[in-house]
């Protein structure tokens, strides 16, 4: 198996898994967790194409990637601030038990 | 494939489902830690050091520390309950489909035959010409979200005031530190969340 | 093949000490080819891993006497004349300790806390230029790799302070990630203008630009310059600290929170988190050597007959002493004036420091003597007139007077 297919099994492997958790753990921070980890396998993705792909020369790869660790990481700020508001209001962060809307 | 790809790969995966399967939150965080050190790891292999480190600083440096507080933040006293959701078996088999989809698509395309080009070397310069020339418009885009961002987590985080009411001698801050909030919120040090 | 192997140990001693380029060359050249890249690595890694812990022993040394005769006292001077040996003495303490994990802490993240903070802490020596020809690696992204290890170090601090399950570990830790995240951005901004006048991230780069003279004898170091010396000054304060000393050791002082993060670690445990705070200060002092005073280059011409590790190390500890000086000297900040300080004054004077800097690059042109001093002017103004004025504004009504000692009868 040439590099390339190798490392996007790997990264599809790694976004699944953080479906996996997003969609199966109750506590928010987790799902938060799952979205980061898959954020980060798309961006292994964007690497490894940029790499092994048409035109490395261009490192259009490595400037969508830096953008999107940037972004990744803000809304990795604003997601946990919201989760520690919801938990200052609920008392609880098991998204099972968050769901009304009334406050 | 290669030996370092194969242990730098085993040791995201088993990082990245230890870290969505633990039960003590703060372990599952420190997996996911791995995890990124891991994924830098191969941007190194790869031949991207700059995303490589940056990968490190932004998060195992700070990304991981914030998750971190916040587990702390919001820890609640209540008994251990069930890790998993009522429907985790819908869960992991949406998963599972996701990844059968994504390996035919890998496996059964032409560009994983093809033979890869000559490693290039992108040097801190070019992308640093690339930010300020081609990319300019998103970076000023990115600097924006990121003031933004900051700001209003500091603004969703902030605690409400202590006293709604209006005081008489005007002196209402709203930058009320710990204090007079209900338990069980563990103790904000430093004053300012 | 022994002989070889003698003869190129011997010239790789040989150009080290002389300062000539290419030192393993001639040590690898008798090596088998499988075996070149291991030992290339062992020989750059392996200096480094003896010097570094060597010189920590030293400086707790120098340290002890250092503060006990700023306090007007004596320090250690039992074991071996004037105390030379009390290193060794410690050190022998400190391995036979008896280690004691609580019960109820998390063992295996309390095992592994001071290994993941010694790590990334002996990593980040790896882009230091310690001579003309003796950095290990000459990274592309050398700052970026520096403070990458450098922050990874705080995860390991919020380990062992949460593992311990103890209510002041948890509160030291919170308070010492929350100042080194603080102090993180000062940092990397003040390493920013030298990264924006140098025009490049690599180490070797950023020191070849401080080479050379200006008007053939004043260096031309970037802390001669005012964006150069306000940055120094604020890489010094955020060095601080990021590595927990005083003024902001408040983490780790016994008479605020025990020892905070360090608290239910005894024996070697301790020892490597002692070893990693000194390592770090001399980390982030080597940096700061290397980006605002010149690397290792001589302050005057017709000294560079030294060999430039030799300037390296020196310099590397005068800025330790002058740790030690400001440890002896100020009293320590409470958590809230520390962060005050952080985000509300080293942060917006950071950021001007920046603008200056691009001004001083954009009048780089001006050369003649009224126009040089004109730039001069300008720039220490735009530093110095907010200094005065964000220090006033911040220091509230607050104006100190004359203290009136009353003794007790």
């Amino acid at each position: 198996m040439t590099p390339l297919p190798a490392y996007l099994l790997l990264s599809s492997l790694l976004f699944s898994i953080g479906l996996a958790g997003a969609l199966t753990r109750r506590n928010a921070i987790l799902v938060l967790l799952g979205i980061e980890l898959m954020l980060n396998a798309a961006n292994l993705n964007f690497i490894a194409f940029w790499r092994y792909g048409m035109e490395p020369e261009a490192i259009t790869g490595i400037m969508f990637v830096i953008f999107s660790i940037a972004v990744a990481a803000a809304e990795a700020a604003v997601g946990l601030a919201l989760i520690i508001s919801i938990y200052r209001h609920y008392k609880t962060v098991n998204l099972d038990k968050v769901d009304e809307l009334k406050g | 494939m290669n030996l370092t790809f194969a242990i730098l790969a085993a040791l995201t995966v088993v990082s990245a489902i230890a870290a969505m399967s633990l039960r003590n939150l703060v372990h599952c965080a420190l997996c996911v830690a791995v995890t990124f050190g891991g994924l830098a790891a191969l941007y190194l292999k790869l031949g991207a050091p700059f995303v490589g480190w940056a990968q490190v600083l932004i998060y195992v440096g700070a990304v991981a520390i914030l998750i971190v507080f916040a587990i702390l933040l919001t820890r609640s006293d209540a008994p251990a309950q069930p890790v998993v959701s009522k429907s985790w078996v819908a869960g992991i088999a949406v998963a599972l489909l996701v990844f059968g989809v994504l390996t035919r698509a890998v496996m059964t395309s032409e560009i994983t035959i093809q033979q890869p080009p000559a490693k290039p070397e992108p040097t801190v310069l070019k992308i640093g010409t690339e930010l300020m020339t081609r990319y300019v418009l998103p970076l000023e885009a990115t600097g924006l979200l990121l003031t933004a961002a900051t700001i209003g987590a500091v603004i969703i985080a902030l605690q409400e005031p202590v006293s709604k009411r209006k005081n008489v001698a005007g002196s209402s801050n709203t930058e009320q530190a710990g204090g007079a909030s209900p338990a069980p919120n563990p103790p904000i040090p430093g004053g300012h969340v | 093949m022994i002989i070889a192997l003698l003869k190129g140990l011997f010239l790789m001693i040989w150009k080290v000490l002389g300062d000539q380029p290419d030192p393993k060359a001639d040590f690898l050249a008798a090596l088998p080819e499988a075996l070149r890249v291991l030992a290339s690595v062992v020989l750059s890694v392996v200096p480094i891993m003896v010097t570094f812990p060597l010189l920590f022993a030293i400086t707790t040394l120098l340290e002890r006497k250092g503060l006990g005769r700023i306090q007007n006292r004596l320090g250690p001077n039992r074991v071996g004349p004037c105390g030379i040996f009390q290193p060794i003495a410690d050190g022998l303490k400190m391995i036979t300790k008896e280690d004691i994990v609580p019960r109820n802490a998390d063992q295996l993240v309390h095992f592994l806390a001071p290994i993941a903070l010694v790590i990334p802490t002996f990593l980040a020596y790896a882009v230091l230029p310690f001579g003309r020809h003796l950095v290990p690696i000459n990274l592309d992204a050398g700052i970026l790799f520096f403070f990458a290890v450098g922050a990874s170090t705080e995860l390991s601090v919020f380990m062992a302070g949460w593992s311990s399950r103890n209510k002041y570990s948890l509160l030291g830790a919170m308070r010492a990630i929350a100042q080194m995240i603080s102090y993180e951005i000062p940092l990397i901004i003040s390493t920013v203008t030298v990264i924006m006048l140098a025009g490049s991230l690599s180490l070797v780069d950023i020191v070849a630009k401080q080479t050379g003279f200006v008007g053939g004898i004043l260096p031309h170091w970037n802390v001669f310059t005012p964006w150069g010396f306000a940055g120094f000054v604020m890489f010094l304060i955020a060095s601080l600290a990021e590595s927990n000393r005083s003024p902001f050791d408040l983490p780790e002082a016994e008479s605020e929170i025990i020892a905070g993060h360090l608290t239910e670690y005894s024996g070697f445990k301790y020892a490597l988190f002692f070893l990693a705070e000194y390592l770090g200060m001399f980390a982030v002092s080597g940096l700061a050597v290397t980006l605002f005073l010149g690397g290792w280059s001589a302050p005057l011409p017709y000294l560079d007959w030294m060999p430039t590790y030799v300037w390296f190390m020196a310099k590397l500890m005068a800025i330790v002493c002058l740790f030690i000086w400001i440890r002896g000297t100020l009293p320590r900040l409470r958590v809230d004036q520390l962060l005050n300080f952080a985000w509300k004054f080293m942060l917006p004077m950071s950021l001007l420091n920046l603008v200056v800097a691009a001004i001083w690059h954009f009048t780089s042109v001006w050369s003649f003597p009224g126009e040089l001093a004109a730039r001069w002017l300008l720039c220490a103004a735009m530093i110095a007139i907010p200094y005065v004025w964000l220090g006033r504004a911040l220091s509230g009504d607050k104006k100190s007077t004359l203290r009136i000692y009353r003794f007790a009868d």
